[in-house]
């Protein structure tokens, strides 16, 4: 049996489902994501589980107790939050020992407590200063010791590193992950942001319009993308819409172009299938005339964006934008308006059955 | 280091503020200087007498006292409303925005025939008494200048996330309110405190019709019946308020604690 499940839980505020049915199944000790856009209901989700809002049906079980109907304050959820929500009047410590005066510790157990965990976060030094006397990154990693200090059931932190700069978001994230293995914390993870997600997950769930469109470790979320809304949301990729011509050989056809693709052996003649190809598996070449050889789509390279290892090409084909990473000591040979073909590999590239027309979805502006 | 440079013109607006405050405060100094017998300067019979008036002590312990019950029942009130409007009914601020005008918007009179009918059935214990029917009115009279101040409180802090973090922390309603919420509100309910605590010490018109002896009643009698002692309870009274406004900020205060403006949600 899972230790944290969440049963079919819907929640709709008027004519709104925020939650359409999601089911989530945590072992003891894991950290689960739940990533989407702005809007997916992530937040509503980790909401009921620290049980500020109800769910119009369904249930939250932890650890063989259900909790869909327990108090806030009774249900041991550690949480941090979005907003820096430190205690104003109280110092970094006093901030740390609130949940242990709640729970009447006693006064050196309490003391004890709160040493080891501002330590745990590096904060030894900042004890006895306010929040306002704090930066932000320094107010989340108390705010992570303060929600540690009550020994939670579930760790639930609902992105709580958007509002820190780039640098201060690697450190924090990797310093929570430390922190999670090391205790074997249970723990629920929102966040918008894949590379976060993928970083410092067990597993990820995928949301969008309240429900969970696929749920894997971060390894099968960015190689298999079980719908077109995963696959563009982890990652970049290559969609290229396309209809199988020949399933024993796994050929398709992309814009009057025949591809042969592995993923589309076995398919049946006339689908319509999407074939998702990673940047960085598409390999670009100069091309002289234009011409495009086997597996290959021609196109002219549009746009350069150095990325440091590596330099994302834009390159215009004739139905298609395709996106190419190519080693930055490489991109000297493809300028802008070079002529050049993509090879599209056989292995690696996946292939999603098309039933309609992928529904479009808003990326968090602050993360394109 | 670099002295800092002062224009010329905003020496001259301190100079006339400052006329304009003290002039008179400095007038009625001299005023109440004056012999009853000779008219002329300078005595201090005039401060003797005041002090040793019985009814001076009875009237202003009771204004002050009715001014600390006055700020205990509002706060009481008060408090934990608006910090359930703003938690839970936002949308009802601007009806007890509204509601907070009223007082301004009815002259005392008017409320002082009004609270005097709806409570003539009322026990003796509450309508003879001013800690119970005089307190009552002056809290309706303390409603905008409690409620405008604590709702700016409030607004300056992020209310649900804080009740949040202590909720998830185990504390109860009553725990968050008393040890998260308010003090992180305690300036904008001392604004509150320091107003409703000027008003009621300088509050005439309901007293009077309600037939009770406060200070400002004493005032206004010793001002119809003895010029020079009139003009010395005027600065004394001044001088009183002004101290238990700073006894109060003082019993108020505590260590420096700057209220942190939360991030948005």
């Amino acid at each position: 049996m899972a230790y944290l499940e969440l049963n079919e839980l819907r929640r709709s505020f008027g004519p709104v489902v925020a939650l359409n049915g999601i089911n989530v199944s945590l072992d003891q000790g894991e950290f689960l994501s739940l990533l989407g856009p702005s809007g997916c209901g992530k937040t509503t989700a980790l909401r009921l589980v620290a049980g500020f809002d109800r769910p119009d049906s369904g249930s939250i079980v932890v650890d063989g107790k259900d909790m869909t109907r327990v108090s806030p304050n009774r249900r041991d959820m550690g949480m941090v939050f979005q907003a820096y929500s430190l205690f104003p009047n109280m110092t970094a410590e006093q901030n740390v020992e609130f949940g242990l005066r709640i729970r009447k510790n006693k006064r050196g157990a309490r003391r004890k407590r709160v040493k080891e965990l501002l330590e745990l976060v590096g904060l030894e030094h900042a004890v006895k200063r306010y929040p306002h006397q704090l930066s932000g990154g320094m107010q989340q990693r108390v705010a992570l010791a303060r929600a540690l200090a009550i020994e939670p059931r579930v760790l639930l932190l609902d992105e709580p590193l958007s509002a820190l700069d780039a640098k201060v978001r690697v450190q924090l994230r990797e310093e929570i992950r430390r922190i999670q293995t090391q205790l074997g914390i249970t723990t629920l993870y929102v966040t918008h942001d894949q590379e976060e997600a993928l970083s410092v997950s067990d597993h990820v769930a995928v949301m969008w319009s309240g429900r969970i469109e696929q749920m894997g470790t971060p390894s099968e979320m960015y190689s298999a993308p079980a719908t077109p809304f995963v696959a563009e949301f982890i990652g970049t990729m290559n969609r290229l819409q396309s209809v199988v011509v020949d399933g024993e050989r796994g050929e398709v056809e992309h814009a009057g172009t025949r591809l042969t693709v592995d993923a589309a052996r076995g398919r049946t003649r006339g689908e319509k299938v999407m074939v998702l190809v990673r940047p960085e598996l598409l390999v670009l070449e100069p091309s002289a005339n234009g011409a495009a050889g086997d597996n290959t789509l021609a196109g002219e390279v549009v746009t350069h964006t150095f990325l440091g290892s590596v330099t994302r090409l834009k390159v215009q084909s004739r139905e298609a934008e395709l996106i190419s990473d190519v080693a930055t000591a490489r991109v000297a040979s493809l300028p802008v308006g070079q002529p050049v073909v993509a090879h599209v590999p056989n292995e690696g590239t996946r292939l999603l059955t098309l039933t309609e027309e992928p529904a479009s979805f808003e990326l968090d502006p602050d993360n394109p | 280091m670099r002295r800092r440079w002062i224009a010329p013109s905003a020496i001259v607006w301190l100079v006339v503020a400052s006329a304009f405050f003290l002039i008179p405060l400095i007038a009625t100094f001299l005023f109440s200087l004056q012999s009853l017998q000779t008219n002329k300067c300078c005595t201090s019979a005039a401060y003797s007498l005041i002090i040793h008036s019985h009814q001076f002590w009875h009237t202003i312990r009771l204004s002050f006292v009715l001014a600390l019950e006055t700020i205990a029942i509002s706060l009481l009130l008060f408090v934990p409303t608006v910090y359930w409007v703003h938690l839970r009914v936002p949308r009802f601020r601007p009806v007890l925005g509204f509601m907070a005008l009223v007082p301004f918007v009815v002259p005392p009179i008017i409320l002082v025939v009004g609270l005097l009918n709806l409570y003539k059935g009322a026990p003796s214990w509450f309508y003879d008494k001013p800690y119970g029917f005089l307190a009552t009115a002056y809290v309706i009279l303390a409603f905008p200048y409690m409620f405008f101040s604590l709702d700016a409180g409030f607004r300056a802090i992020d209310v649900h996330t804080l009740t949040e973090a202590s909720q998830n922390l185990g504390a109860s309603w009553r725990t968050t309110l008393v040890r998260v919420i308010l003090p992180n509100i305690r300036v904008a309910a001392l604004g509150g405190s320091f107003l409703t605590l000027a008003i009621v010490m300088g509050e005439f018109t309901i007293a009077s019709l309600s037939t009770f002896q406060t200070f400002p009643t004493y005032i206004q009698f010793v001002n119809e019946t003895q010029p020079y002692e009139a003009a010395a309870l005027s600065l004394l009274s001044f001088l009183i308020v002004w101290a238990a406004m700073l006894a109060l900020l003082f019993v108020g205060r505590g260590r420096p604690r700057p209220v942190q403006v939360a991030a948005t949600r």
